[in-house]
This record gives structure tokens, sequence and C-alpha cells, in this order.
């Protein structure tokens, strides 16, 4: 059993200058079989085996990571979350997500810093304002909180913006969702090991998945750098490794893996209290607990596995920044990475069985994944454990790009006129 | 002005210029050439700053940008610049510098406090706690916040402005050492474009420190004939303070060049930093090697520093670091700085030596000078207070480095300067996609394979002695003018160097903490960060066992200084505590930039109004402006909203349009709309395939509504389009959908159907266009155009003709997107301004009226026409909109196949309807949602939402258009708005056409 | 940061450049002979794989013209350039 963490853990621990501490979680050499193997130790996958373990009461389960936990889009996300999307069914899945959220530290027992500072969505234009006040009026009515504010608003809540009305784009209002902030990102993925490494789930990392076993249509086991594991239930959970996963499985994806990039600046003092976001503009930005500013650039357009992107993005990104807060102009950007983002074309999800029987999938979540983490998980387990879709990702199967009922959080931002 | 730690006459500042500064509000004395720390060194000033997490004070370590302590900033307001290290700060006169600490008083700092309850704070402490009561983490965060960060964000706009440069060469040197001069040297020879940068005031390198003799010259007289031969060569640049900071995919590089700060003035005229894009055939990286200090427990006392930085602030500088230097190395480079202190006066109290009987000639001369050396010993802990350090003490290790065996003492000393070797900078080589790797033999972390056209060289191949770096820049100059495709020139001649006797390094990470002493200290490993040895073991022990789980957990490299001292030294102390070779751990992955850099720079001048975007005007727009118009942004395009007359509100404005035009004229300026000349046998065809309708029958001269759909079935754009000749037609397109409709066409053409005879050519720029609207529209072009016959039958609606106006060819089409008689007219563009100003002149009579966006908005949606994008969104086919009529059943087109998919057969997706609020002077928000429900409930299922909204003045009424689930069939049934602000409001589903909805004006 | 060679004007930065994605995905000549699930495969679903990869690209601003690439989506090399309509050249 492990110790619980608290202050007292930490004061006890101080005495003996901290030299038993436990690890968060153990290190596991693969079993020869599980009842649940999930591919990618990332937030996502994490998240699905301690739902699985907790919630669904399966807990003979693998995590298998390549490389370490939460080293890819995990470690790499720009850690907003928020559920004040438009189409009913993204905003069902966010809002659960948003849920667990808000109970995720004491939950499992690891502070995520899940900070409710506000998410602010600027408009720019009179067709952004249509959109804000559309999207808003949805949250209202499916009971997630957001608010529609007046330029006055946004220049009291974020003084350091230019609300000027001679701006390039000036800014014309906002909404802004309260309930939404950031978290401590690696905190998810190490958080969400130590609870399910707690409840029995084994975390291999250094363990690449070569190949997935069938039989007759069904999925009995995977091949792995560290040898051959059995399981009649597999998860594929690898982001922007989705389509090289699902191959191994025949399967063909409706997903392409692009570059994101996102960057922060030498810490500062307090400056910026909310997550700001502009479409328009092109750049989202929060300033962390330790005072960098963390901004998020856009996505390559081209292919990209490489964890890099282009220098353009940075300037194009970095420009908009500037112009949104010009006293930004002076700030210095300290480091920049980028992650590989697996992007449907609708930009939601897919979350769901495959049409090979114990084979399922959970993919897509392009540059929305983070906020998502828990309620991806939690419907995912969900689904393992069942068999079939929960409601809430019943909607975010593969099979609707042959039927056609996309959930276009693209087209919804699409302006023409 | 007395500069008590300033030798009489090392270095190379310029003394005959003394420069005076304020550093914490005192006034100090430093020299031109200084740098902030060297001069703080000069005028003994130890400690410039508290650590962050534990409020330690914390002297100068570096000379350069390794510095993690050392912070400061400059200037105020919009002129602040937050996190500079002051080693890299060049002295003006009047320089004002303010230590970046975390509580007011550098000397009591209140908070100090928590070192001594630091046992409660080790790494990870705030994933354990902070966690109770649930509600209290924004208190909690709070807090940390006000603690966390360094300096304050500058406020204001910016006072200075930024450049950027695009630059090309055939090989880019970044580092001005001996390795990189010499590598110029060879490309400038052999007729290159050399492009050579390097990050300091001076150009040299490790020269500007050097006492060895080259080719019999002093380092310095070398030094300049080198730089003078480079400067003859017209096609060779040199940039100092230019830091390559970025290397990217294909030989791109970004390097920011630093151009005023350095400048006492502040002048408008000059731009504060460049930044070059640089695409180089070839890369020679020249970066050098940053020293590598040895951790051990109180590491960080001020006063404890690295022995290659007490070098460069004697040789360059002219500054004793302390009165009293002891040295702790495990290589042969101390003891020629060792040499140089006695030299110029200083007093060396010892060194001590972790290597057992060292025997290299260096160690000699320094043996028979007399200095104390201290071989097999280690330095277990320095020991001092707030004013830095006063002793460190000595004691014997274990063969292996990682057991204290006995304590031998102590050594006073105020200054400790530290070697544990060195670390190649391997950034640039990293970033490029090469992994370091490491060498055995000589404790460093080396670059490995290269990936893109680069080469390292020198001490940044981790090569240290000066012959060896001057044979890699002949070598790497040679195979890079090679692989830029030149012909080598004259090859230089290695330059003579003394060769001396050397000895290997001992590679030592940490010293063990003493289990001999009662008073253990942190031993710290990033000194920003104030992340100890401890916590990385820590780390380790929880289970983070990957090297980036533990830099992420203990913040280890997370500084501004991007752990150039730290990050070497963490992976070796994890790595032995693991019990796994350091070479199989592996480094953090190396990201740009290599130091940071301005967000100002790195913007350039695309910042400020339509630098940022382009602004578009159409060519009448002059004219709007005059008359006071209001403008919307569609797109780039400026375009205007209304026009307010006196003391008009926005309503009063567009009321008073959309009357003019229901009963008289108005003019609206339609240049923005796109337009694509579409020539060639095969337009008809083209046409066929992309839009829903047919072509091919269109008479010459008539016009045709046209809807465009992606390839999944869904609405893209629209438009009339008009058969000018058998194979000529003109197609609009909206305003935003200009571009991407030409690219749209223009890739099918080329990608899908290149056999189509056919050229598509944007015009948009090319015409300005007048759209005249109302019943008098006729009786005004009549004036305008005396001998055109406009009447229904020679002129009808949908229809155009080629006139000629003022003598240039111009073309009327009747279309009407009012729903009233209308005409417009295409000009040149140029003859734009003068058509609108004769149509206001000629329409006079007939009070016409110009009318803007919002007007035209209204007026067509009482007819119930579409604006695409804002009706539409990505998800609505023309099934939706009520729109079969124009689906070709008879022939494919792109989007017809994706209209047959399950999905699109649901009767209740939603579709394009008018609303009636049951309140007639309600206007229902745009964007507001619709359900079935009367009742307030929520979550509540929503049916639709309102994609427009106006009172229209004309129906006295206030009218809306929607999309609603199944609202085709549902004209007469209710829908209830649910407003965020809490009304319900009910609204009768209808027809989107109320206005004249048998289309009698338009076609009158 | 890319470095395309347009086969018209030679080698320009990535910047003057957008790219179509996946190539030679012809456009079915009869799209009413697929049934919905052929059709979603020619609108949506893509090989995307990490390694070789044959795309689009246009010389956006520039020439405006259409051509074939084939580039390794890990280490961003171009390795081929070719017209559009040619058959892609044989890599070993």
């Amino acid at each position: 059993m492990k110790k619980k963490y608290s202050i007292f853990s930490i004061a006890r621990n101080a005495l003996t200058s901290h030299a038993n501490w436990q690890a968060a979680w153990r290190s596991s050499d693969p079993k020869k079989a599980y009842d649940v193997i999930i591919i990618g130790g990332g937030g996502h996958g994490l998240a699905t085996a301690y739902y699985l373990a907790k919630t669904f009461g399966i807990s003979n389960v693998a995590v298998l990571e390549k490389g370490w936990i939460g080293g890819g889009n995990t470690g790499r996300n720009t850690t907003i979350v928020r559920s004040n999307y438009l189409w009913d069914e993204s905003a069902r899945i966010y809002e659960k997500s948003l849920k667990l959220w808000e109970s995720l530290s004491q939950d499992i027992n690891y502070n995520v810093m899940f900070s409710q500072r506000g998410v602010l969505n600027l408009g720019h234009t009179l067709q952004d304002m249509r959109d804000i006040e559309r999207r808003s009026n949805a949250n209202y009515l499916n009971g997630i909180d957001s608010e529609v504010l007046t330029t006055a608003d946004v220049a009291r809540l974020v003084p350091i913006l230019d609300t000027s009305p001679d701006a390039r784009y000036p800014i014309l209002g906002a909404s802004l969702q309260k309930r939404g902030g950031v978290a401590r990102h690696d905190a998810v993925a190490w958080g969400f090991a130590r609870a399910a490494d707690q409840l029995g789930v084994d975390i291999i990392q250094n363990c690449e998945v070569t190949g997935i076993q069938r039989n007759e249509g069904r999925v009995s086991g995977v091949y792995t750098s560290r040898g051959t594991i059995n399981a009649s239930n597999v998860g594929i959970v690898t982001a922007g490794h989705s389509s090289t996963v699902a191959e191994m499985a025949g399967l063909r994806l409706p997903v392409e893996s692009h570059p994101l990039q996102a960057l922060v600046s030498e810490p500062l003092k307090p400056i910026l209290h909310t997550v700001v976001m502009s479409n328009a503009v092109h750049g989202y930005i929060s300033q962390s607990d330790k005072g960098e500013l963390v901004i998020g650039a856009g996505v390559d357009s081209y292919v990209g596995y490489g964890q890099r992107g282009s220098f353009s993005i940075i300037e194009g990104n970095l420009s908009a920044i500037v112009e949104l807060f010009p006293a930004f102009s002076r700030v210095r950007m300290l480091r920049q990475w980028g992650g590989i983002v697996d992007v449907c074309p609708d930009a939601c999800p897919i979350i769901g069985e495959t049409d090979v029987r114990g084979l399922y999938i959970n993919c897509g979540w392009g540059t929305g994944g983070f906020k998502a983490t828990p309620g991806s998980g939690w419907v995912f387990a969900h689904t393992i454990a069942t068999g079939q879709p929960h409601a809430l990702n019943a909607p975010f199967s593969i099979k609707r790009f042959n039927t056609g009922a996309l959930i276009d959080e693209h087209g919804a931002a699409g302006v023409a006129h | 002005m007395t500069q008590m730690l300033r030798t009489p006459d090392a270095g190379h500042v310029k003394r005959t210029r003394p420069i005076s500064f304020t550093f914490n509000k005192r006034q100090y004395w430093g020299f031109e050439g200084d740098t902030l720390a060297s001069a703080l060194i000069a005028n003994n000033v130890r400690v410039i700053r508290r650590s962050f997490k534990f409020h330690r004070p914390r002297g100068i370590v570096g000379a350069w940008s390794e510095e993690p302590n050392a912070i400061v900033e400059i200037g105020a307001n919009n002129t602040r610049v937050p996190n500079l290290r002051a080693t890299q700060i060049e002295l003006y006169q009047g320089l004002v510098a303010h230590s970046v600490t975390p509580s007011k008083w550098l000397r009591f700092d209140t908070l100090a406090i928590s070192n001594v309850f630091s046992g409660l704070l080790p790494a990870g402490f705030y994933y354990k706690t902070f966690m109770w009561p649930k509600s209290f983490w924004h208190r909690y965060e709070k807090r940390i916040r006000r603690l966390a960060g360094l300096g304050y964000a500058p406020s204001g706009q910016d006072i200075d402005t930024y450049d950027k440069m695009h630059y090309f060469c055939d090989v880019l040197v970044v580092g001005g050492g001996p390795s990189g001069l010499i590598a110029a040297l060879t490309v400038a020879r052999s007729g290159g474009r050399v492009l050579l940068v390097d990050d300091q005031s001076e150009i040299g390198g490790s020269l500007l420190s050097k006492t060895e003799t080259i080719s019999g010259k002093l380092a310095k007289y070398w030094l300049k004939d080198v730089i003078t031969e480079l400067r003859s060569y017209p096609d060779v640049r040199l940039l100092k303070r230019a830091t390559a900071t970025g290397y990217y995919d294909h030989n791109f590089v970004v390097i920011n060049e630093r151009l005023t700060d350095h400048l006492e003035h502040h002048n408008e005229r000059l731009r504060r930093e460049r930044l070059w894009r640089v695409r180089a055939k070839e890369v020679i990286l020249a970066t050098g090697a940053i020293e590598r200090p040895i951790v051990f427990c109180s590491n960080d006392i001020p006063g404890v520093m690295l022995a290659s930085a007490i070098r460069i602030y004697l040789l360059r500088y002219g500054v004793l670091a302390g009165s009293k230097v002891a040295f702790f190395t495990n290589n042969d480079s101390v003891y020629h700085t060792a040499l140089s202190l006695v030299e110029s006066g200083g007093e060396v109290v010892g060194i001590v030596d972790i290597r057992k009987n060292p025997k290299s000639t260096i160690v000699e001369r320094a043996r028979s000078t007399g200095i104390p050396i201290y071989d097999d010993h280690v330095v277990v802990a320095a020991r001092g207070g707030f004013n830095g350090l006063k002793k460190v003490q000595l004691a014997r290790a274990n063969s292996q480095g990682d057991l204290i065996l006995t304590n031998k003492g102590e050594l006073k000393c105020d200054t400790l300067g530290v070697s544990g070797g060195w670390n190649p900078v391997v950034h640039l080589h990293a970033q490029s996609g090469g992994r370091p790797e490491y060498d055995q033999s000589a404790g460093m972390f080396v670059p490995g394979k290269s990936v893109q056209s680069e080469r390292s060289v020198g001490a940044a191949k981790g090569h240290i002695a000066l012959r060896e770096c001057f044979v890699d820049g002949v070598e790497a100059g040679k195979s890079a003018a090679l692989g830029a495709d030149l012909k080598l020139g004259q090859i230089p001649d290695i330059p003579f160097t003394i060769a001396e006797s050397s000895e290997a390094l001992k590679p030592m990470w940490e010293v063990p903490p003493s289990q001999l002493n009662l008073h253990n200290d942190k031993s710290f490993v990033d000194l920003q960060n104030d992340t100890t040895a401890s916590d990385l073991r820590l780390a380790v022990r929880e289970g983070y066992t990957a090297i980036e789980h533990v830099k992420r957990y203990t913040a280890l490299g997370f500084g501004t200084d991007q752990g150039k001292l730290g990050n070497i030294n963490g992976a070796g102390i994890v790595a032995k505590y693991l019990g796994v070779d350091i070479s199989e751990l592996g480094t953090t992955r190396f990201r740009p930039n290599y130091t940071p850099v301005t967000f100002g720079a790195i913007s350039g001048r695309s910042i400020g109004g339509y630098l940022f975007d382009p602004v578009r005007k159409s060519p009448i727009h002059e004219w709007h402006v005059m008359a006071g118009a209001a403008f919307e942004n569609v797109g780039q395009w400026k375009r205007p909203w209304y026009y307010p007359r006196d003391s008009e509100t926005m309503d009063d404005s567009v009321k008073r349009e959309c009357l003019a035009v229901r009963g008289g004229v108005g003019a609206l300026d339609a240049s923005t709309l796109g337009k694509i000349e579409i020539r060639g046998p095969d337009a008809s065809t083209l046409l066929n395939r992309l839009y829903t309708n047919s072509w091919s029958k269109l008479p010459v001269g008539r016009c045709r509504y046209g809807l465009m759909l992606g390839e999944d079935g869904m609405v893209m754009d629209d438009g009339v389009t008009a058969r000018i000749g058998d194979n000529h037609y003109l197609m609009t397109t909206t305003t935003g959908g200009a571009g991407p409709v030409l690219t749209w066409m223009e890739r099918w053409l080329q990608t899908e159907w290149p056999d189509l005879k056919v050229y598509l050519t944007s015009v948009t720029d090319q015409w300005a266009v007048v759209s005249l609207a109302g019943p008098d529209s006729r009786r005004l072009m009549a004036n305008l155009y005396p001998d055109l016959d406009f009447s229904e039958e020679v002129f009808p609606f949908m229809s155009v003709v080629s006139a000629s106006y003022v003598g240039v060819p111009s073309r009327i089409f009747r279309i009407s997107f009012s729903g009233e008689l209308g005409y417009e007219i295409n000009v040149p563009a140029n003859y734009g301004y003068s058509l609108w100003s004769t149509i206001m002149k000629f329409g006079e009579s007939l009070n016409i009226t110009p009318y803007g966006t919002e007007t035209m908005h209204i007026l067509r949606a009482e007819k119930g026409y579409i604006i695409v994008g804002q009706d539409t969104d990505g998800s609505v086919t023309p099934h939706d909109l009520g729109m079969d009529w124009i689906v070709s059943k008879n022939k494919d087109f792109i989007g017809k196949r994706s209209l047959f998919r399950e999905d699109m057969k649901r009767d209740n997706r939603k579709q394009f309807v008018g609303l009636e609020t049951d309140d007639p002077l309600l206007i229902l928000p745009e964007g507001a949602q619709l359900t079935n429900e009367q009742n307030r409930s929520i979550p509540v299922d929503m049916v639709g939402h309102v994609t427009s909204s106006y009172m229209s003045v004309e129906l006295n009424r206030s009218i809306a258009l929607a999309l609603v689930k199944g609202g085709i069939k549902r004209h007469g049934g209710k829908v209830y708005a649910h407003l965020i602000d809490g009304r319900i409001v009910p609204a009768t589903i209808r027809s989107p056409n109320f206005y004249d909805p048998k289309n009698k004006r338009q076609e009158a | 940061m890319l470095q395309i060679e347009c086969p018209w004007c030679g080698p320009r930065d990535q910047s003057e450049f957008s790219c179509g994605g996946e190539a030679h995905i012809s456009r079915p000549l009869e799209p009413d002979a697929l049934d919905d699930i052929e059709w979603a495969d020619y609108l949506f679903f893509r090989k995307n794989p990490c390694g070789r990869h044959y795309e689009q690209w246009c010389h956006i601003f520039g020439c405006r013209r259409w051509f074939n690439a084939i580039r390794d989506t890990v280490t961003y090399k171009f390795i081929a350039y070719y017209e559009m309509g040619a058959n892609p050249p044989e890599l070993d």
C-alpha cells in the first residue's frame, strides 16, 4: 500500500532527509498476459488504465510506453483546459473531462495544479462575435459556464491587452469560461501513473509495440521490444503515432500527423492572470506558475513526425502575441519545442471500437487533447470494459466518416463573406 | 573612483575611458570595454541577488551566457529588459541596473527562512501537497505565483523597433574563436560567400583571454591580422553581438544581432535588434566549450566561480576575481590561470587537484612558482557568510571519487575557481538533428554524426588545445568550401603554437558529502533553480528515472541559462546513482533558443497596423472616408459598414439606407467581391464540374447564380457568374472567398484535370464595382448611359452588356442581392473613384444614398439570400439550404457523391428557415440557440440557432434567419430562443424569403 | 524550416508554398459507383506514413504551379520532386 501524499508525509520524510520516499510507480517487467493492454503511456493512456481499475474494476492492465511516460504530447502542450466547445457532442465530452479535472488532484492524490483562472476567447470581427454568441449560448444551454464579454470587460480583465479600436483587428469582445484554466502537464501523467499503479496496473516503460497479434478477426496480444504479451483487449492511445500503430492491425485512419509547436518566455513576475486565446490573430497564451509566458504556436501544414516545426510558424505566432500585447515586445523567448498532433478532418477525436474485435482506438485529438485527458480516459475505459461506447463517445465513432455525421469543430470556425 | 580589484595593467579595457554606472542604487566606476559583471567584480561587489527558492545570496559564477546567478534588469516601463545576465551587459555611461531578486532587500531577506525550512521543500513537494481543502488551490497558487518569476514585465508600447535580414551564404561560421576564424579564412580564400557570427562585443573567442603566442605573435596581433584579411574580401561578412540561437531544417539558422543595447543613448533611427534568417549551404560550428563546475557542499556561496571566468576577468578585463584565490580542478586548465593571476599580482592560496600527482608541464611550472598544490584532494565544502566565501574544506576521497575518506583541513580564500572539465557547446549540432555522444576518454559530450551539412570544430568538438583548434578549422573550412562547390584557394598554414605536455582530466560530477561533517549543507547542481544533488537522487528514488523525468521533476535546466552549467553534471549524478553509464542515460534534448531572443526581434516589423496584415482598400475607399463611413473588416478588406450622418446612431443610418434602396436608389461599393476570369474552350466544362448546376446552355450575355461545394458536399462559396463569350466567363465569389476559390479551381485544373483547356485569372483588383439598387436605379442608369436601352426586353434580369464609361470599356450586370431592381457597373479599377463620384452627381436628383454592408445584409436577409460563412458553417448542404433546385441530377460535380451519404438523408438535419418573433420589436441575438421547449431547464436539447437577425424597417418588424432541425417541413411551427440573459423568446418558423416572395421587384 | 525546390522556379523558402497533402489520390471517375465506405476512403483516409511520403505542393506565392514531392516525414528531407501526372521516380 502506498503512502498518501500530504504536508504531513513531507514533514515526516523531512526528518529522514527524504530518504524513505517510495517510487511513485513500480518499475514493472511485463507479465505474459493481461486482461487489457493499453498501448501508449501518455496522459490519455494512463488515465484509461486508472479508470479501468478504479471505476470498472479491471486492474490486470498493462500500459506499454516505448519511451518514458508523459513524453509525447502530454509533456509538450500548453496545458489549457476548457470545455466551451460549440457542438453538443464535443461540449459534453469536454465537460465530463472538466468535471473530472475539478477533483482530480484529490481523486488521484497528486496535485496536478489545476488552476481555474478562466479562459478568454477573443473576437475580432463581427463574424467572430456571432460565433462567440452562438457558442456561449450553446454552452449555457448545455449547462457549461460561459459569458460574453464586451471590449470594456476584456480591458478590465486583462489590462495589458491592446483593446484600442485602431488595432489592425480590434478586439470587439470575447467569451469567458471561468471554470477553464491550466494544469501542470507532467503531473497529470505522473499522478495517473501513480494512482493506476497503486490499483495494480503495470506501467511498463521502454517497451515498444512492434506488432498486433490477431486471431480470426480478434486481437490476442501485442509483440513488443520486450517480448510477446497476450491480451484479448487492446487499446491504442498513441496520438501522433496512431496511424503507424493502427497499421499493425491493418487499419487505416482518417488522421494526419502534423507538427505543433509551443514556446515559453523567460519567467516574469505575475502579469497575465487568465488564459487568452485568439483565433483570428492566431495565438494563445497563459502564464505558468513559474512565471513563464506559455505560448501555443500553429500547426504546420505538412505531415511531420519530427517533433519540430518551421520557424516561420513561430514568427507569425509571436507577431500575433505582440500585436495583442504590445508590452511583450521586449520579453524574451526562452525555449521552443514541438509535438506531433494527429488531426481528423473534423478536428474531433475518434474513440471507440475498430474492425478488429477487442481492439479499440482513441486518437485524433489534434491540438486539443490535453484538456480531455481524464474524460477521454474515462470514456475509453468504459468502452473497453463494456465492449461498447458510452453515450458520450458514441458520436466519436470512426464510422462517422462513412456516414458523413462529422462533428465539424473545424468548419464552425470557417468564415467567408 | 577606486576599483579595489582592478589590476594596474592587465586586460584590454580602455582605462582612459572611465564610466560611471549604478547598481542597486549605488554608483560605481568601470571602464569602457567592461561588462557589468567585470565592473562589479572590480568594485568587489560579491552578492548580486538572492536565489529563487531558498533565497540564498548568490554571486557571479561565469563570464558570459552560462551565468545562472547574476540576473539583473535595466530600464523601466517601455524600456525595461527584465532578465539580463550581468555577464553579458556591456557597460555604458549612466547604466542603471537592479538585481532581479525575490525580495526587496538583498541583505535582509525575511524569506531566507525558507532556507532553514528547506527540508520541507524537496523537489516536487508541490505535487504532494496544497491539495486540501479542495477549493484552496487558487489561494496557494496565488502565493506561489507571487514568489515565482524573475523580473517584472515591461509595460506600454516598446520604445524600440526591430528588423529582419534574409541572407544566403556558402558557409556560415558560428563563433569567432581560433577555429572559426581560420575556417572562415580557408573558405574566404576559396572565394566563398562567408558569414561569420560571434555573440560577443569583440571577435576572438578564447583568444581574447589567452596568454600563448601564435606563430610568434601575441594572440591579439594574430587576431587582428586575420580579421583584417577577412574584412578585405567583399563576400565575407563578420557580425559581432550576433548569436546563432536556433538551427532548423535544411540548414536554416536564426541569428539574433543586438545593435543598440550597448549604446548610452536611445536613437529611434536605429533598430534595437536584427534577426538574420540565414540559409547556408554549409555550416561550421565553432561555438567553443563551457567550463563544467564540480558539485560540492555549499558550492553556491558567492566567490565560488568557474576557473575560466577568473581567467577571462583577469586577462580580458584586468580584474582580479578575489584577493585570495584558490582553485579546485580535475584538469590542467586552471594552472594557466593561476600563473597569470600571480603574474598580475594576485594571490593564489592553493590549487586543489583531484588527480594524484599530475605531471604536465604547466603543473610543474605552477609548482615551481611556489603555488601550493593539493593533489589527490577534493574541496568537500565551502564555508562563508553573506559577504561570500571565507574558506574551503579539503578532504581526500577514495579512488572512485564516491566516498570521503579523511578530512584534510581548510584553506582560507575568498574566491574559488572550479574546473570539472569542459562541456562543448553542442547545442546547435543537436538542434540540427545530431545526437551528441559521450567521449569516455575526454569525459565530455561531443558532437555525433552530422545530419545536416554542418561540422563542429575546436572546443565545440572537444578539442581544447589551440593547435587542434587550428587544424580542425582548416579542415572544416576545406570540407565546407568543397561542399559549397567552391574551388579551394590558398590554404592557411597551421599557425605555430608551443606544444606542452598535458595530463588527462579525471571526471568527477560531484564531491560526495562528507560523512565526517556534522553540518552538511546543500550541493547545488542548477544554481538558478536551486536544484540540489539530493533533489536528483530523490527524483530517482521516486521512480523518475528517465533524464527527462528528472529534469521535469526537479526543474533542472529550466532556468534562463537552460542548464548550461548544470545539465551535464545532473546527468552524471543521476547516472551514477542509477548505476548506469552517462552515455546510456544521455542528455535532455537541446532546444532552441541557445540564448533568449526578444519577441520583438522575432516579430520584426510584422506588427502594428497594416504591417501585421495588409489592409486592402477599394479604389473608392477615400470617398467613403470623406463621407464619414464607419468601416468593417472583411477578410483583409476595409468595407464601409454604414454612413452615419450628423448625429445619427448606427440604427438610424441603417434604417435610412434601407428605406432609400427600397424606395429610391442606393449605391454600394462592391469592388471587394472576388472576380475570376475563366477563359478557354473547356470553360463551361470546368464550371459544370465545380458548380452544382449546369452551365453549358447559358447563353452569352446571361448570368447565373452558382453554388460551390467542397468534396464533402458542404457549401463552400457562392456567387453570380456571367457568360461573356462562348469560351469566356467572369465568376464572382464572396469577398473572403476570392483567394481560396481561385486556389481551389487551379488545384483541380492542375492536379486532376490537366486536359481541360482553361485559363484562370484573378481580376478582383482590376475592376471597381458599383452596385446600384432600388426602383429608381433604371432611371439613373439611363442618365448615366443615354445610349443604352435598359428596358426589360433588351436588358433583362440576370444579363450582362458591355458599355463604355468615359471611353473606357466597362460591363453592366443586371443582378440583385437586395431584391430590388439593380445593376452592377464594372469599370477598370482606376476609374472606380470617378465612376462613383459621377454616379453620386447624376443621382443627386434621385436622392441617391450610399449604403454599407450592414444595409446590404438586411436587404438580402429580407430576401432570404444566404451569406456563406454567416448562414452556413461548413456543415450545410444545398438541400439543407432548401436549394435543391440548383443541384443538377444529370451530371457529376465536386461534392455530389457526398450528398448521398447516410447522414445527408436524415430528416432532422439543420435546415435554413426564416423566423418571426412573436414580439415584432424584439431582435434575436445572432447566435441565439433555439429549442422546442417553452420552459427553462438546463441542459436542454437545442434544435438550431439564429444565423442572421435584423430589424426590418420595410417590414416594420424584426426578422431572423436560422438553421433549424427539420426546419423546411416545420414552417408555421414554433421554436423558443433561450437566451443567456434568461429570456425565452418564442418565434415562428417560416420561409426565409420575407419580402416580395415572387421576386417581382428585382425582375421588374 | 524547409527549403523546397519548385521544379519551375528553383529552391525557395517554405513560406512561399502550400502543402496539399498526400499525392496520387485520384478522384474516382464514377463516384456514384462507390459505396459510402469506398467514398469515405477517398475523402478522408490517408496513409500518414512515418517515413517516406508522396505529397503535393503548390508554389502558391510564386508560379502557383502544383507538383509532387517525396519527403521523409521524420527527417523532413526531400528525396525527389516530379511533375503532376508523372509517375513517381523509382527509389530503392
